[in-house]
């Protein structure tokens, strides 16, 4: 189905099972219970999960095949984000117009800074899409003030022309009067379920992204792709010339990245030149690494994991944590709350930071690795003994 | 104002406007050429993309926020000569080390709080360093270099947010010593009329202090038999290793002495900009760049680079310039470094075969 082979249309299918059931999945404490504070069913994070979760499958088509490693990915998500804003300052709030530009002008971006980046290779490619990056950055602040509105950030005001505003048109950003902030609230018992308009929007956006990313994945070109991480100059010598594949993963990846800044600003009508920053870029390629780069699903694990505790982590603070510790004796309990006070609440970079160098250094595969290491734990009889089994090649070179 | 100034530019003014600019820039370049001289250092003997730098030049400039709160530890005493507004005898705080030495030596060592403080980073920074080496880059060795970038990524994050964690976010004020608060007027030694080049001393002192840092690592290298051995092993580690000698022994020690390096070149720029927890990774970036445009693992390139960069970013941000290119002081760094790597991909004296790839 869809043209994928059976394994393939059933992982789809329960990825888009898990992504329609969001709100429900995310729900599990009843409101009443003291771990309500873990439920992440609120419409916010939700959109999070699934616009991060694109930016990070955009990123993973080109890092994690290509094994180029872009430290400039955030201007792409900047650029989609102006754009949407001035679509809406000119036309209206009909966000469609606004994401097909976002992707078009992203589009376009990418394949001019991929032309000069992909002149070089390994850590120059790096900084020079993290020179680009910067100087997006530098630009949307100085000079570029009367597109971007600078320091303030780029919003809609009253006197903006809004050519195609209907008399009755929805104020916010809405698709054919579908209101992006309303929601559906569903009380079963003491759960409270969300159904907001704008998660599932990003959701069928992010099924569709992910349905690309699958095909590509399986593709001719995706083997190109991993052809050029796996030995570029083997790939030179059978006369292929690899650098157009490359830019064709960096503009599919920018197009990615360029959707995922449309659809924040699509969930609420702002951009800003801090969307453009080395550290968001340095944020997605904390996610694609922390869900293991190169596999399907890892990235939007990882962008979901990142976003997750980025909202939750840091919203235990001390009070939280004495009420956790509560049963232990007063001295054992003010022991452990300080010890865990500096990575949690205001610190949970802190807890980012260590998690992720643990990952690179013992699981470069990422959580997916770590998760099939476990599931081959369990799997593995009592009577297979691995002392008869041929012992792994060691890897040469690198 | 900028037609005023548009009007002297060809003037007479020109030399002194020139002058002027490429002082400015030089306490900038001081810093990146530091930064980048240990960032090179480091990929030339140990072949690692080192991004934990920057975070290296921050914890250095925090080792002089440190020494200054250490100095400032001080006790209340009841001051019976004054009052304060209700008449009841002034409590002040003394620090520990006025009453112990005196209120004047005492003083005086809280005025050179930051030069004090170099004696304080060496050792933190050499301690430093060397537990990075030996417990972490040294099993990255074998590693891609993406996954070098990615785990010090990692750790300067962690660095960063520990230092956030004791100092706060906020940028903390460090003075430099009295005696060179003020600005000096330049242009009067140099014969050109008063009051048109005036520079604070402050910045000529890391000027000459970087000068001086950049002359004893290059004369540790070239004229210690220990620093042979490095350059030895930095053209060929295989052989240098199969004559006999513990190479890797000595490159953790280097390691030791990039960190030292940046971590004095943040103890000493700490008057000029306040330190905060995010410095680093500000620095850290344009140090790639000005190792990138100075060669890849060519120690004279990256202070080349350095200076040449800072001097250029000064000149780009007068406003003469400014008014024919808009913003050109914002990006020129990352101009030239797009120019220079797709022109001359080494960098301006890169050596041939040290990743090209």
């Amino acid at each position: 189905m869809f043209g994928l082979n059976p394994r393939d249309t059933r992982f789809l299918l329960i990825v888009v099972f898990l992504t329609l059931a969001t709100p429900l999945l995310l729900q599990p404490f009843p409101e009443s219970s003291g771990l309500a504070q873990f439920n992440a069913g609120y419409p916010d994070l939700m959109q999070r999960f699934a616009i991060f979760g694109i930016f990070a499958i955009g990123f993973n088509i080109l890092f994690g095949l290509t094994g180029y490693l872009s430290f400039g990915h955030a201007a792409f998500l900047g650029v989609g984000s102006y754009t949407v804003v001035w679509m809406y300052k000119l036309l209206g709030y009909n966000i469609l117009p606004g994401l097909v530009l976002a992707m078009v002008i992203s589009g376009l971006f990418a394949l001019l800074i991929g032309f000069i980046s992909l002149r070089r290779s390994g850590i120059y490619f790096s900084i020079l899409t993290l020179a680009f990056a910067q100087m997006s950055y530098n630009l949307a602040y100085s000079v570029l003030t009367p597109i971007t509105n600078g320091e303030t950030g780029l919003q809609v005001y009253s006197n903006d022309p809004q050519v195609l505003m209907g008399a009755n048109a929805p104020t916010s950003p809405h698709i054919f009067g579908l209101v992006m902030r309303d929601s559906v609230q569903l009380p079963v018992g003491d759960w409270l379920f969300t159904f907001n308009i704008g998660y599932y929007f990003c959701a069928i956006v992010a099924i569709l992204a992910f349905y690309i990313s699958l095909r590509i994945f399986r593709s001719p070109f995706g083997m190109m792709l991993r052809a050029i991480k796996t030995n570029q100059t083997r790939l030179n010598y059978t006369g292929l010339n690899p650098r157009p594949y490359t830019l064709a993963a960096f503009v599919i990846s920018g197009i990615y990245a360029g959707l995922a800044g449309g659809l924040l600003a699509a969930m609420d009508p702002l951009a800003g030149a801090e969307r453009m920053q080395w550290t968001a870029s340095g944020e997605v390629v904390l996610m694609t690494i922390l869900g293991g780069a190169g596999t399907l699903m890892g990235p939007v694990l990882g962008a979901g994991f990142i976003k997750y505790f980025e909202n939750i982590f840091s919203k235990i603070n001390d009070n939280v944590l004495h009420a956790w510790f509560a049963f232990l004796p007063d001295g054992l309990e003010n022991f452990l709350v300080a010890l865990m006070h500096p990575f949690v609440g205001k610190g949970w970079h802190l807890t980012l930071g260590i998690l992720f160098m643990l990952v690179v250094i013992f699981l470069p595969g990422g959580l997916i690795e770590g998760g099939q290491r476990i599931a081959r734990l369990f799997r593995r009889r009592p009577d297979s003994d691995s002392r008869h089994q041929p012992k792994p090649a060691p890897h040469v070179g690198e | 104002m900028q037609r005023r100034a548009e009007r002297n530019f060809p003037g007479e003014g020109t030399m002194e406007a020139i002058i002027l600019q490429i002082l400015n820039g030089l306490d900038k370049g001081s810093a990146y050429a530091l930064i980048a001289l240990g960032l090179t250092l480091i990929f030339g003997t140990l072949g690692v993309v080192n991004f934990a730098h920057g975070a290296l030049f921050m914890i250095g400039a925090f080792c002089a926020v440190t020494m200054q709160r250490i100095l400032n530890l001080s006790f209340e005493q009841v001051d019976p000569s004054r009052t304060d507004f209700l008449g009841n005898p002034l409590k002040v705080q003394v620090p520990y080390i006025e009453s112990w030495f005196g209120p004047e030596t005492g003083g005086a060592l809280l005025d050179w709080s930051v030069p004090l403080s170099i004696f304080l980073a060496i050792p933190v920074m050499i301690g430093l360093g060397y537990a990075m080496e030996r417990g972490l880059i040294k099993h990255f060795y074998k590693r891609p270099h993406a996954d070098q970038i990615l785990v010090t990524f990692g750790l300067a994050i962690v660095l960063q947010e520990i230092i956030k964690y004791f100092f706060g976010a906020n940028p903390i004020q460090v003075a430099a010593p009295s005696v060179f608060s003020g600005s000096f007027d330049f242009g009067a030694i140099l014969g050109f009329d008063p009051n048109v080049i005036i520079y604070p001393y402050w910045r000529m002192v890391y000027f000459l202090f970087s000068l001086a840092i950049i002359g004893a690592v290059f004369s540790f290298l070239q004229f210690t038999t220990f620093g042979m051995v490095v350059r030895a092993g930095m053209a060929d580690r295989e052989t240098v290793g199969l004559l006999g000698i513990n190479i890797d022994r000595r490159f953790t020690v280097m390691f030791g002495l990039a960190a030292a390096v940046a971590g004095l070149a943040g103890v000493m720029y700490t008057p000029i900009l306040a330190p905060n927890y995010h410095m680093g990774m500000d620095f850290l970036v344009l140090s790639f760049v000005v190792v990138v445009v100075g060669g890849m693992g060519s120690l004279p390139g990256a202070v080349l680079a350095g200076f040449l960069l800072g001097i250029l970013q000064s000149f780009a941000s007068m406003n003469e310039i400014k008014s024919i290119i808009p913003g050109i002081d914002q990006v020129i760094i990352y101009l030239i470094a797009i120019i220079i790597l797709l022109t001359r991909p080494r960098g301006l004296m890169g050596r041939k075969g040290v990743m090209e790839d």
